[in-house]
């Protein structure tokens, strides 16, 4: 039996009915209701069966109608400001499946948390406060690693520790802790400092929008090294009375970092990496990223290859030139697959050993030698050799554009640097992709 | 990341050192150690490794720091 309820009289009977689930309710949980969850709760239920609450087992205390409780939420803390969700430290197989997603560009641009105050663990009012950005990898990586098992090795000052965590006979220490989560429009920490959405606004107006002055004594925020790109500390400070410390880059480091107070205990915590997985992770998005140039330029290489002396004189019969125009396309399709997977991923997977600084001079080296290796197991072996150098050529340039592309997904590149190198090496491949189409349609004759 | 280096002599970094009041917060905020607090003061020890991501130009209370990316 659903209640309508007309405006004016509205608030009459949400009022009286709030008093009756509160009274229902009180037996079964602690939930501590403020007015607002009152209000909420209230309108779900059907005023006159109370009871309903009871039967229905298969919900929640924390459900509320039109709300969707995420899938890391494991349970939900009553503080002064309403209940905050308590997040898992585990990754489930949805999770996982979708980092894969994200990982591989399908899903990327739309892969966010709801930005807000989270809890981890069992944190009170003396807890830490972590911000992190809305992108949901980054949220996982945040939230496995608090609770992951922190060697008791790291803990290197162990005055502050007691003082600080007291639980000096555990050997693994969990972190307790509060998340709080900017909305940096599903762009991770570094990146959307670089545009401005991790940004110092967001983040004052974050902690006023959350109260966070009533979930914690303290007015400290452990921030990620790498949004200090966008954020001035000074100013935090002085907008909404938290003072700012820079944590670590990694946020496997954290945990070290809260026991042993708030202190960076190897240096090498805040200086930026960029290892063999590091690189390798990020070449999926490359390649996404570059496919629509790919089908482009796959299309384009196909009409290239209508232009053949065979086809316009038909001299062969019409479907054996057809068919000879196939070839010819996708042997030059192949040659742009070998040289975007070498300028794309080879290159990428291979940076610091590669000779050269500039990414684009690396992509020539690797796409050259893998042009050349293609010319020898594919088809193409049998053709001219104008073809065959057209074809290299091509792979060449195409490598080497991608791995021009790869300075922008690096952490060691300066705007200035790779600006000097598009201003070099762009007129270099337009110029071998040029003369490599002249070839090609050259040899064709 | 030692292993690793990107072109020579573009970084835009400048550090006025007579604004400078060692806080040493540059230190700590950049991600390529390209400073040092020496005798009270930041110097730039490694400006080829700068990647003029401008945390340190964003966090200097006083202003002493400055990058102009992308006109190298
Ligand atoms: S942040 Fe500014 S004032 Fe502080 S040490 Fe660096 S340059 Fe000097
Ligand atoms: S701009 Fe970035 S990389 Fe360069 S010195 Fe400042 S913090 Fe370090």
């Amino acid at each position: 039996m659903l209640q309508k309820y007309s405006s004016s009289d509205g608030l009459q009977h949400i009022k009286s009915e709030g008093v009756a689930i509160l009274s229902s309710m009180q037996g079964v949980s602690q939930v501590n209701f403020n007015s607002d969850i009152c209000l909420s709760n209230s309108l779900s239920q059907d005023c006159s069966s109370p009871n309903n609450l009871k039967k229905n087992s298969s919900f929640t205390k924390y459900e509320k109608p039109g709300y969707f409780i995420s899938h890391f939420v494991e349970r939900f803390i009553d503080t002064e400001v309403g209940q905050i969700p308590v997040v898992s430290s585990k990754l489930t197989f949805k999770d996982r499946l979708q980092t894969l997603g994200a990982r591989s560009g399908i899903t990327r641009n739309n892969y966010k948390v709801v930005p807000g105050l989270y809890a981890i663990g069992m944190p009170d009012e003396n807890s830490e406060v972590l911000v992190t950005s809305n992108f949901k990898l980054t949220f996982d990586i945040l939230r496995t690693a608090l609770q992951s098992d922190l060697k008791a090795d790291l803990i290197v000052n162990s005055s502050i520790k007691s003082s600080d965590s007291n639980k000096n006979s555990n050997k693994f220490e969990k972190i307790n802790a509060w998340i709080l989560v900017l909305d940096t429009l599903g762009v991770n920490v570094w990146c959307a400092a670089g545009k401005g959405t991790f940004s110092t606004k967001e983040l004052v107006n974050r902690v006023k929008l959350c109260c966070l002055e009533k979930v914690v004594k303290h007015r400290r925020l452990i921030l990620p090294q790498l949004s200090a790109t966008g954020i001035r500390a000074k100013d935090v400070k002085k907008e909404c009375g938290f003072s700012v410390i820079y944590g670590p880059i990694r946020a496997l480091d954290i945990p070290s970092f809260i026991v042993n107070g708030r202190k960076i205990v190897d240096p090498d915590m805040r200086q930026i990496t960029f290892n063999f997985r590091e690189r390798l992770i990020l070449t999926p998005i490359e390649l996404t990223v570059g496919f629509k140039a790919f089908v482009f330029t796959a299309a384009a290489l196909m009409f290239i290859s209508l232009i053949n002396s065979g086809l316009f004189s038909l001299q062969n019969g019409i479907k054996a030139e057809l068919i000879n125009t196939l070839d010819r396309g996708f042997i030059s399709i192949l040659f742009l697959l070998v040289g975007s997977l070498s300028g794309a991923v080879i290159t990428p997977a291979l940076l610091p050993f590669l000779p050269f600084k500039e990414f684009a001079a690396k992509g020539i080296i690797v796409g050259a030698i893998f042009s050349f290796l293609a010319l020898f197991i594919s088809p193409a072996s049998s053709l001219s050799i104008s073809a065959m150098l057209a074809l290299s050529l091509f792979g060449t340039a195409v490598s080497s554009w991608f791995a021009m592309n790869f300075t922008g997904a690096t952490p060691f590149t300066s705007p200035s640097g790779v600006e000097k190198e598009m201003r070099r090496f762009i007129p270099i491949q337009a110029g071998a992709a040029f003369l490599s189409l002249v070839l090609w349609i050259y040899s064709a004759f | 990341m030692r292993n690793m280096r990107y072109l020579e002599h573009v970084a835009t970094l400048i550090l006025d050192k007579e604004a400078c009041i060692g806080c040493s917060l540059c230190t700590v905020v950049c991600p390529h150690q390209v400073f040092q607090i020496r005798d009270g003061k930041a110097v730039i020890v490694d400006l080829d490794s700068c990647m003029e991501c401008g945390a340190c130009v964003n966090n200097c209370p006083v202003y002493a720091l400055k990058v102009t990316p992308g006109v190298g």
